[in-house]
């Protein structure tokens, strides 16, 4: 055995002269540069908190726990309650995820298991469309094609289940094109892209040879799907879907145009409702003093509501990336 | 001796019920897909029939955008294209640069720590803050102190496109091979300039089209804008002070209109706002499969 000498890294050999240990200012620089890019998101995050708190402080101050979760909202009269807006807007997304968990992650398996490799991409762009038209292109189109188009439709499903004790209580009259279902089912389009695309990335981290053992046991490829690819990607189709309800929760300009603009808590999914987001919009132009104040304070609710979700879903999505290096 | 049955066992197809459901299950996945492509075609289909009427160079060009109550031809949504091009434009000359450094400190600086670990996940959050909480955000921070003008519509769009950025550009940092690095170690370059010269120039192709789809995410956006630049109905093409007025809150602003004049606007304005979103979209991909040298 030769004994290995180590090299002085300082002085290589064949160099002229010693590498110097200092980083050249440029690179140090640099390095701050990009440190302080990165640090920008976090400045942001809580800048938002900070700022939108300080504006609505006297919203939460005058109104109280009780004020802010009223149902009464009249700025005539100073009073501020944003369960309403709160009802809207989480009914609205509720009607989205219903609808659009089932088809996009239906797309997803599609995507990962049924098509060949070369079909799957034009499917993909075809899907992301969805998310490139603008909200508020789907608004325009939902308020003036759309929202015409299904009144009769409902008019006529609240006929039909007339008397039937819950479907008459969900579906019955009163009806108009603009209400929380047509909010859903808009929102339901505009969120299955990026729920499609999370839950491919999940799906696709499921081991080769775990559904080509299914496969060797004699499975269809549905029960392929049942067997190897569900419990290893459930976790993160959650997280799939708990970002997909932030974004259905944020959504502002459709759901401004299509939900009716009527405070109301209600079980009728036909009638119009109205959202956190959709009130901020529309009422913000002329509002001033503490009717801003609870407007921006609505804002700062829906921030922490998406917030949460987000992080919920990014714990889901992370635990299964866990679990997948685990067994790999 | 017993006599094994001599049923015949198919082991190339399942038969019954268990095939049945597989072809079911095919079947839906399928439906699933036509089932999105429904409103995707009505809202294209409608957005070009009405909308291709309205389109002309005066209406491009012309200004200033006349009040609801005019009928199409008169004026033109010139300023609206005008303040979508300069505001959405300056937002992404703030947030590239920002949001491919903040990529690069994740990956080449920050490496296994906390402190990247830390922003990569909070990047990954802000991509779910609500656009309108960007506008209300700008709004507080900046409007209340400076008023209304185009470059705090970009600040909120910049806001909104830095997470998406970092998001896409961390994702193509981590392709570039790591023997690319190390070779450059090894002829003696700092790591700015392995950076630099090296790692970033490797994955472009990737960085720059996920740049492109973060500036179609932002030029169709209204919730943001709404708070930050007012709607005005003349040019304005100063950025930097005045309010100003984008396609996106025009087409907002007009779809609850009453008017046939205002609701023709709006379509010629739509389908505008659905060219340019598209038209990025498509270079966007264009650039990915001309130029990615690393895929996963």
């Amino acid at each position: 055995m030769s004994a290995v000498t180590k090299a002085d890294p300082a002085t290589p050999a064949g160099s002229a002269r010693p590498l110097s240990k200092a980083r050249p200012l440029g690179d140090r620089a640099f390095a701050l540069l990009a440190l302080v890019a990165g640090l920008l998101v976090l400045v942001i995050l809580v800048l938002i908190v900070v700022s939108t708190a300080q504006q609505s402080t006297s919203w939460f101050s005058t109104a109280g726990w009780s004020g802010i979760f009223s149902t009464v909202w009249n700025p005539a009269t100073n009073q501020f309650g944003a369960m309403a807006f709160l009802f809207g807007t989480v009914i609205a997304s509720l009607i989205a995820i219903i609808i659009s968990v089932p088809v996009s992650v239906s797309i997803a398996l599609l995507l990962t298991e049924v098509v060949p490799r070369r079909w799957s991409q034009p499917i993909v762009y075809v899907v992301d469309l969805l998310a490139v038209v603008p909200s508020v292109v789907w608004g325009l189109w939902g308020i003036i094609v759309f929202v015409p188009w299904v009144a009769p439709i409902y008019a006529s499903i609240a006929s039909g289940v007339k008397g039937i004790p819950v479907l008459d209580n969900l579906f019955g009259t009163p009806t108009a094109g603009a209400s929380f279902f047509t909010a859903g089912l808009i929102l339901a389009v505009m969120i299955t892209p990026i729920i499609t695309s999370l839950s491919r990335e999940v799906i696709a981290t499921v081991p080769q040879t775990d559904k080509e053992g299914a496969y060797a046991l004699g499975a269809t490829r549905w029960e392929m799907i049942r067997g190897a690819v569900w419990p290893h990607s459930q976790g993160g189709v959650v997280g799939a879907i708990l970002v997909g309800l932030g974004r259905a929760m944020g959504e502002t300009i459709a759901v401004a145009l299509v939900m009716g603009s009527s405070a109301e808590v209600t079980s009728h999914l036909f009638a119009p409702g109205y959202a956190i987001a959709g009130v901020i919009v529309n009422q913000f132009p002329e509002a001033s003093g503490e009717f801003r104040a609870a407007l921006i304070g609505l804002g700062l609710l829906l921030f922490v509501i998406t917030i949460l979700i987000n992080l919920t879903a990014r714990g889901f999505v992370e635990r299964s990336a866990r679990r997948m290096r685990g067994t790999s | 001796m017993t006599v094994v049955s001599d049923r015949t066992v198919d082991l190339r197809e399942p038969g019954g019920w268990r095939r049945s459901k597989n072809r079911i299950a095919t079947f839906v996945m399928w439906f699933a897909f036509v089932a999105t492509l429904v409103p995707l075609v009505f809202v294209l289909y409608t957005v070009i029939s009405k909308g291709i009427g309205a389109i002309s160079w005066q209406f491009l060009s012309g200004s200033p955008i006349p009040p609801n109550i005019m009928p199409l031809g008169v004026g033109g949504m010139g300023p609206a294209v005008v303040g979508t091009l300069i505001i959405t434009g300056f937002a992404a000359l703030i947030a590239i640069p920002l949001g491919v450094l903040g990529a690069v400190y994740i990956n080449e600086y920050g490496g296994k720590g906390w402190l990247a670990k830390f922003i990569a996940f909070m990047a990954d959050v802000m991509t779910g803050v609500p656009s309108i909480v960007m506008g209300l955000f700008i709004f507080t921070i900046w409007v209340l102190h400076f008023g209304y003008s185009g470059l705090a519509g970009s600040f909120a769009l910049a806001c909104l496109m830095l997470p998406i950025v970092i998001r896409s550009t961390y994702e193509m940092l981590l392709l570039v091979p790591n023997q690319l690095r190390e070779a450059s170690y090894a002829l003696g370059a700092t790591k700015s300039r392995v950076t630099l010269t090296v790692v970033l120039p490797a994955a472009v192709g990737g960085i720059v089209s996920g740049a492109l789809l973060a500036v179609a995410r932002a030029a169709g956006e209204t919730a943001p804008l709404f708070f930050t630049i007012l709607t005005v109905e003349a040019t304005n093409s100063n950025l930097f002070s005045g309010a100003n007025t984008a396609l996106s809150t025009q087409i907002f602003v007009n779809a609850q209109s009453p008017y046939v004049g205002a609701e023709a606007r709006a379509w010629g304005a739509a389908l505008t706002l659905v060219v340019i979103s598209f038209l990025l979209m498509i270079i966007a991909r264009v650039v990915t499969a001309r130029f990615t040298k690393y895929t996963r």
